[in-house]
């Protein structure tokens, strides 16, 4: 076993500390009586009543949350489908134009997206709103999804596809009972990335949605722009525990099954 | 015909909400600021036929453009943003390789840990991280009270709503961003290479020199782009952090369309600003795609 260097260990507990003290006094100061956020006046859970007791904060979330399902889902479905495009497909007219218009959007400042997206939907007379959110989000998380499928299905081994169509598959069939199941855990990825996107998008949204569309990020950053507020401290600690909770569930799944993967490669060629 | 089927969905699916967009906001750059709904002038009328598209096209013109070279608000945030953009990827790239190269060197088993929490917090809100330093950095906030504590300092220091705390924000949120690609990049590293590197008398430091950051240069390559362009245009950051001083272009377009309604210069702020970043954009997709190749 490797031991690790006395700079390396260094370095990386500087590193993580960085990231992570801030989310942890962020976290403790929710906890916080007073309503100063910098001066520490014993425990109270007051805060997340007051939050729970908020109509307006538990309407946004509701929005954010249907955005996000509707978005991630379609924005799966087509970045799969890009995906496989890109990588299978081999030359079509238009494939430079096809792979820019993917990797643009991974590094497009958001204001330029979002303010050309209204322009767009004012243009056509879309009313502005969840759908328009939906539309919005879906379009660069695609992108998104597309990257991290891609790169699964690069390193996939195209013969079994092929055996697949030997045995008779239609090429619809060869990828669901073939490619899909062995990309599968690409495309989930995909699907949480985009749904993680989508919950925290505040520019995007702020173009795209209406007067009766306030997403949480909105709601959070005008609450935020003067100040730090207790009410804002629990909620990103609840955000932040659910986020904890499902990456850590989810990498014990996959570890899980890429144990159960192995395994049953080793009986195989028992 | 169904891989025709397969590539016409996504491509018009990009065509229709990614490239007609931008000619959109190209044409309305074009266009003259004017007090109706939507408010800019002309309008594009097409049930006048060729009539219609000539007086539109006649409409057109650079004056917004003219505009912003004129005003010098303009190009100073441009250049501010620049100059953000460059310091906080120089320091994000400091800050971030001792990271990632940590993170290599460590055992095996601790390494899916690692990346978890290196993951973690890029799945988090952004906002709430960029929120998270306020209480940190304001002048009576825990950073002072601490040195005060400390007896370092005995005035608070002044570093909320200054550029330093813009440069401390883009480097926080964005240090994922870095760490990934130079990890991957030092990870795939053959470590033999170091061996023949020492046994043929060079100093560890020199090995790392000439082998190991020559080697991790696609992922310094890759990490740089992914902070720089998105931090050229960054809003949430100088707007929570940032003072009426910073000047940052993402602010500066935000502010002329939602504060000033005036969307033909939003629109021109917009094209210039694309221009800028289509270099780096280019750049970082021919990267992606060599990187791409030699993976296959």
């Amino acid at each position: 076993m490797r031991r690790l260097s006395w700079f390396n260990a260094v370095s990386l507990t500087l590193g993580f500390a960085f990231l992570y003290i801030p989310m942890m006094i962020l976290i403790t100061y929710s906890f916080n009586a007073g309503k100063l956020v910098t001066v520490w006046s014993g425990f109270s859970t007051k805060w997340y009543g007051e939050l729970f007791r908020n109509e307006a904060f538990l309407d946004a979330a509701w929005v954010t949350l249907k955005v996000a399902v509707m978005s991630s889902s379609i924005a799966t479905v087509l970045g799969t489908m890009a995906a496989y495009v890109m990588v299978r497909a081999g030359r079509f007219p238009g494939r430079t134009l096809f792979s820019g218009m993917i990797y643009a959007p991974l590094v497009m400042p958001e204001v330029i997206t979002g303010l050309s997206l209204l322009l767009l939907f004012i243009s056509i007379g879309l009313d502005r709103g969840v759908l328009t959110i939906v539309l919005a989000h879906t379009t660069f998380s695609m992108c998104f999804v597309s990257v991290v499928v891609s790169s699964r299905l690069v390193t996939f081994d195209r013969s079994l596809e092929e055996a697949a169509l030997d045995l008779g598959c239609t090429g619809f069939e060869a990828f669901r009972l073939v490619t899909l199941p062995i990309i599968m855990p690409a495309v989930v990825s995909g699907w949480l990335l985009a749904f993680t996107l989508s919950l925290d998008d505040l520019v995007i949204a702020s173009f795209t949605s209406g007067p009766s569309s306030t997403t949480l990020p909105i709601k959070i950053f005008s609450a935020v722009r003067l100040g730090v507020s207790p009410e804002i401290n629990a909620l990103s600690t609840i955000m932040i525990g659910l986020v904890t909770i499902g990456v850590i569930g989810a990498s014990l799944t996959s570890k899980r099954s890429i144990a159960k993967r192995q395994k049953d490669e080793q009986e195989a060629i028992k | 015909m169904k891989r025709f089927g397969l590539i016409s969905v996504p491509y018009l699916w990009l065509l229709a909400l990614f490239l007609v967009p931008f000619l959109i906001v190209l044409k309305i750059s074009l266009s003259d600021t004017a007090l109706s709904i939507p408010p800019y002038t002309p309008t594009l009328d097409l049930s006048q036929g060729w009539a219609g598209i000539r007086e539109w096209w006649a409409g057109l013109d650079m004056e917004n453009f003219t505009w912003l070279t004129e005003d010098d608000l303009y190009w100073k945030a441009y250049l501010s943003s620049l100059k953000i953009a460059i310091i906080s990827t120089v320091l994000t790239l400091m800050v971030g390789y001792p990271i990632a190269y940590g993170m290599s060197r460590a055992p095996d088993e601790w390494r899916p840990t690692l990346m978890m929490l290196i993951i973690l917090p890029f799945w988090t809100s952004f906002l709430i991280r960029v929120y998270s330093w306020k209480a940190i950095l304001s002048n009576e906030g825990l950073l002072n009270q601490l040195l005060m504590n400390l007896g370092i300092i005995q005035e608070p220091l002044i570093i909320l709503n200054t550029n330093l705390a813009v440069y401390i924000g883009i480097v926080y949120t964005y240090l994922p961003f870095m760490v990934l690609p130079i990890y991957s990049a030092l990870e795939r590293l053959d470590e033999s290479l170091l061996e023949a590197a020492e046994d043929l008398g060079c100093s560890r430091f020199t090995a790392f020199w000439l082998v190991t950051f020559p080697l991790s240069r696609q992922g310094i390559v890759a990490g740089s782009f992914l902070v720089f362009i998105p931090a050229m245009g960054e809003f949430v950051i100088p707007a929570l952090l940032g003072g009426s001083k910073t000047l940052m272009i993402g602010k500066v377009l935000w502010e002329e369309f939602f504060s000033n309604r005036d969307w033909p210069v939003a629109s021109a702020v917009a094209v210039v600003l694309l221009l800028l970043l289509i270099i780096p954009i280019v750049l970082f997709q021919r990267n992606e795609e060599k990187q791409r190749e030699a993976e296959k």
